[in-house]
């Protein structure tokens, strides 16, 4: 029998619906695959029994003849920051400390409604806070890639860092992720593997523990763009309990994926082309740009020219609607409660606070405090929002031009953890090519590339108009068939 | 121009008052949650996983709180802004499950609009007046704190939390103590008529935050302060003459007035500081960003205004003109969304037992609901049940007297009987003998009797003593046993005497 954990979403599915195997056994394999893998941190918490009741439901139904849904018999990897009914805390952090929800956030029923199961709650930054995967209060997550030659444990990438490290790792065909300023595309480029962020308001955001509100958005993270597609088309659709999520119908992107791009004009932004950027990242994104001429796309170059400003204007935004959303974490209600001898309210809230927090979610909420107060809040929020604006405005120019743009994901490929969070501003940098497309709200995916010099994955990002993943998905196609990046991790865990 | 004067040391202050009256939307649902607003529920038996702001929940705008808001500045004729947005107000709070209030501070749905109140003699205000109205936003409710549950600590109820309120931001346009309460008095009735609020002030459905401040007349306005969540028209009004006459003394002692939050005290009628002007909070407003901006569509807009019904100044003008009630009757009857509901019942059951149409009736039915019928109520005390003061009971009661059938006296008495038993008026009036005789042949026999009997004085009334007249009423009266038609027994006489 070939080893199920090799297989992806789309081979799953397709395998368990024609009998090839049953649904039991990949949440078998994966369970143990999962259990092995306790080095790597992915996980804060295993369920291998949700993953074993839903395969026996998808067994059954299959039985019985019905259709066993578009993930069905696929085990996946959460993200802990969706809440699911009954199990472990979401958001890692010591605040949520005794908290379970008693309800499930939208995206995961919806992921359960079309037959998937749970492997366990995926690590990731606190409050998913971070580039890197180290600012969890359930520890570091080490991504399964190494760097030729050496030892030291790599970052692989945040905040979706359990759910990157997870899926390149073979112990979970598939996870969740969620992206506010490159959260789904920056681990993904880290681990080399898929990950799609969609228009904003595609997934609902209901139950889903807020970082940034008008960033925040989920998506698939798997290796392969069939896999994303179909994970993505599971995870989507109008949500009457989030009042920003789109009230569209969800295109059947697997159905429609096309990695013909005649006609297609790829747009090159010239202002990424920046100081500092890996040379090998540059190689791969002349590459990219070969690849989808090969496909039959016209490479047009475009300027995106507030480009510049959105790192600084998301560092402003981001934080601003954190230090708000964050502020319900107060040790009245529920999770954590220092309540010092003698003290009073105020004094709970800085204990049970200052208890709680780790290091990088005290410096946003601080940094967002500050940037709304009275005296600095046009300074800073009003230029910020007004800056959003013109990023936005300068896709809408470029749109003119092209129907989707091609960069890099990011500007280096992993480094070893613990050798960039020293300095907050360099970490923040990781994101640069990923911020723009999320201030904007707009589709963007990223895809491997191939591997650098240090044998480290690299990604290729694509980012397309608004509605338009179709367009994204299949210039990712595109990427992936001529890339042809079969690379997996050595196991060493 | 208000007369209402402050007397200090070295002369004459004017009073200054804006008021911020915050009116809960009625709704069966909170502003941005599915969870009931039923008050004197048991305490946290109300609170949805938004209202307790549990991780990764997301505010719903209620449609029906945005409508019932948008029907109010309507009805104050205000500008409706059909692009809003809600924002948020930061501060920590034990009652604060969010850790900040879903509000508008930027862009609110109701823009300027106004109010009018009355002149009245009783209270000083010496002629009508329009008070300016800023705004109308629409924001949620905090919890409420229990400090008597526990000896050290405090207990939450969240049954309050996310339920929807309008804060009505009016002008700095009053004047006086009795100016604010007849502004209150009026924005409730509007309020009532509307359905947006039902106006109950001692459940905390309606309350005030009151700023005053006070200046010599015709210089500009001094520093004012805001007394918080004032929850009666009479408080509002010792609030305010409390806080001029101690601004008073405070300036003429060489002090000045801090701009500060204030407290009011029930039980001693004053005021105390809250926080001061140093201690405010930041709030940190910033557009709530799970929410899209309210954009209000034209049909919306249009069911909002076509749901309106006819307000307070278009009725009293309206009973006026067209029933021919006197301005008194008819601001009366309009003051109150029950008053003129229980008038217009009554109005027209009555002309329809009467056979004619209202405004014959109206003044007849004006007094009987204004005067008759509450004095004889207040007469019976507990005795009375109201509920048998069905409006065709009443109509058939004024139907009778309209006739001829009763006295004034009779219905009176009828009208005790129906209170206390809830019987008929007309079996009443047939079993207790409670009818005028009006049957010409007994009164002819009475007064040809008393004429019989008393040639003399028909003498001397053909002879031009008019007067006389009254005498042999009295007596025909009075052998009828008080029972006769007046105007029958008038009529009867006069035909007889020639």
């Amino acid at each position: 029998m070939t080893d199920l954990t090799k297989l992806g979403v789309k081979a799953i599915r397709d395998g368990v619906r024609s009998g090839d195997f049953t649904a039991r056994e990949v949440a078998e394999s994966f369970n143990a695959a999962v259990a092995e893998a306790a080095e790597l941190n992915a996980f804060i918490v295993t369920t291998p029994d949700h993953a074993l009741a839903a395969a026996d439901a998808v067994d059954a139904k299959r039985a019985k003849g019905e259709d066993t849904g578009s993930m069905g018999g696929v085990p996946i990897g959460m993200k802990d920051l969706f809440a699911t009914r009954g199990v472990q805390p979401p958001a890692p952090s010591r605040i949520l400390e005794g908290f379970t929800p008693e309800y499930e956030s939208t995206v995961s029923q919806n992921l359960w409604d079309a037959g998937a199961g749970m492997l366990g709650k995926l690590n990731l930054d606190q409050f998913a806070m971070g580039s890197s995967n180290e600012t969890s209060y359930f520890g570091n997550v080490a991504s399964p890639w190494k760097l030729e030659g050496s030892n030291q444990p790599m970052s692989p990438g945040g905040s979706s860092g359990g759910s990157s490290s997870a899926v390149a790792a073979r112990i979970a065909p598939a996870a969740t992720g969620t992206d506010t300023g490159g959260s789904i595309r920056q681990p993904a480029a880290f681990t080399g593997i898929c990950g799609i962020k969609p228009t904003y308001g595609r997934c609902s955001r209901w139950g889903v523990v807020a970082f940034a509100s008008s960033l925040d958005q989920a998506g698939p993270m798997a290796r392969s763009v069939e896999d994303c597609a179909i994970m993505l088309g599971a995870m989507a659709g109008f949500d009457p309990k989030d009042a920003t999520s789109l009230q569209m119908d969800v295109p059947d992107w697997e159905g429609a994926l096309n990695a013909d791009l005649k006609g297609k004009k790829v747009g090159i932004p010239k202002e990424y082309r920046m100081d500092g950027t890996d040379e090998a990242i540059l190689a791969s994104w002349e590459q990219g740009k070969e690849w989808l001429r090969d496909a039959g796309a016209e490479i047009v170059d475009i300027s995106l020219p507030h480009s510049k400003y959105a790192l600084p204007a998301y560092y402003i935004v981001a934080p601003a609607e954190a230090s708000s959303n964050l502020a319900r974490y107060d040790g009245v209600r529920y999770g954590l409660r220092d309540l010092p001898e003698g003290a009073g309210l105020q004094d709970m809230y800085a204990a049970t606070r200052a208890a709680g927090f780790g290091d990088e979610v005290k410096r946003r909420i601080l940094m967002g405090t500050y940037v709304l107060s009275a005296g600095f809040y046009d300074a800073y929020y009003t230029q910020a929002q007004k800056i959003r604006t013109l990023v936005s405005q300068d896709y809408e120019k470029a749109w003119g031009q092209c129907d989707l743009i091609l960069a890099p994901t990011t500007p280096t490929a992993s480094f070893p953890l613990g050798s960039m969070n020293k300095d907050p501003l360099t970490m923040y940098l990781n994101d640069v090519f990923a911020v723009p497309a999320s201030l904007a709200g707009l589709p963007a995916m990223s895809v491997p590339a191939g591997l650098n010099p240090d044998g480290l994955p690299l990604g290729l990002q694509l980012v397309g108009k608004a509605f338009d993943e179709q367009t994204v998905l299949d210039a990712g196609l595109a990427i992936q068939q001529r890339a042809g990046f079969d690379h997996a991790p050595e196991k060493w865990w | 121009m208000s007369n209402y004067r402050i007397q200090g040391a070295t002369g004459e202050w004017e009073v200054v008052i804006g008021l911020e009256v915050h009116a809960q939307v009625t709704s069966n649902a909170k502003l941005f949650s599915g969870a009931s607003t039923a008050f004197g529920a048991e305490p946290n038996s109300q609170v949805s996983l938004v209202d307790a702001a549990m991780p990764g929940m997301l505010p719903v705008p209620n449609r029906e709180c945005i409508r019932q808001a948008v029907r109010t500045g309507m009805a104050i004729e205000a500008e409706i802004n059909a692009w809003s947005r809600f924002d948020r107000k930061n501060y920590f709070y034990a009652d604060l499950p969010q850790g900040y209030q879903i509000s508008q501070l930027y862009h609110p749905l109701v823009g300027e609009g106004s109010l009018l109140i009355e002149a009245d003699e009783k209270t000083g205000i010496a002629e009508d007046k329009v008070i300016g109205i800023e705004r109308i936003h629409v924001e949620q409710d905090a919890g409420k704190l229990m400090h008597d549950q526990h000896p050290t600590m405090s207990y939450v109820d969240l049954n309050r939390s996310g339920v929807a309120l309008m804060e009505i931001v009016s002008k700095p346009d009053m004047r006086s103590p009795a100016e604010a309460g007849a502004y209150v008095r009026k924005l409730r009735s509007i309020l009532r008529y509307v359905g947006a609020c039902d106006g109950n002030m001692e459940e905390g459905s309606m309350r005030a935050d009151v700023n005053v401040s006070v200046r010599k007349p015709g210089e500009e306005f001094g520093t004012r302060t805001e007394t918080k969540n004032v929850n009666s028209v009479r408080f509002v009004m010792q609030v305010i003459e409390y806080e001029a006459n101690r601004q008073v003394d405070v300036l003429e002692s060489g002090g000045t007035v801090d701009q500060e939050t204030r407290l009011f005290d029930v039980a001693t009628g004053t005021t105390r500081t809250m926080r001061s002007k140093e201690d405010a909070h930041d709030y940190r407003y910033f557009p709530d960003p799970d929410l899209l901006p309210l954009v209000l569509e034209d049909d919306f807009i249009a069911e909002c205004r076509a749901s309106l019904p006819e307000l307070p100044d278009a009725k009293r003008t309206r009973y006026e003109q067209e029933l021919g009630l006197t301005p008194y009757n008819a601001r009366e009857l309009t003051a109150e969304v029950e008053t003129f509901g229980r008038f217009e019942t009554l109005l027209s059951a009555t002309a329809s037992a009467i056979g004619k149409d209202e405004k014959a009736v109206a003044t007849q039915v004006a007094n009987w609901a204004l005067s008759v019928a509450p004095g004889v109520i207040k007469s019976l005390g507990d005795e009375a049940d109201v509920s048998n003061a069905t409006a065709e009971r009443q109509a058939s009661i004024l139907a009778m007297q309209d006739k001829g059938e009763i006295s004034g006296g009779q219905a009176k008495e009828i009208f005790e009987i129906v209170l206390k038993e809830g019987r008929e008026p007309e079996e009443i009036a047939d079993t207790e003998g409670l009818k005028q005789v009006s049957d010409t042949g007994a009164i002819e026999a009475a007064i040809d009797d008393i004429l019989a009997n008393n040639q003399d004085k028909v003498e001397q009334y053909k002879g031009g003593k008019d007067k006389l007249f009254g005498f042999f009423v009295g007596q025909t009266m009075k052998a009828m046993q008080g029972k006769a038609n007046p105007a029958v027994v008038n009529q009867l006489l006069k035909d007889k005497l020639g």
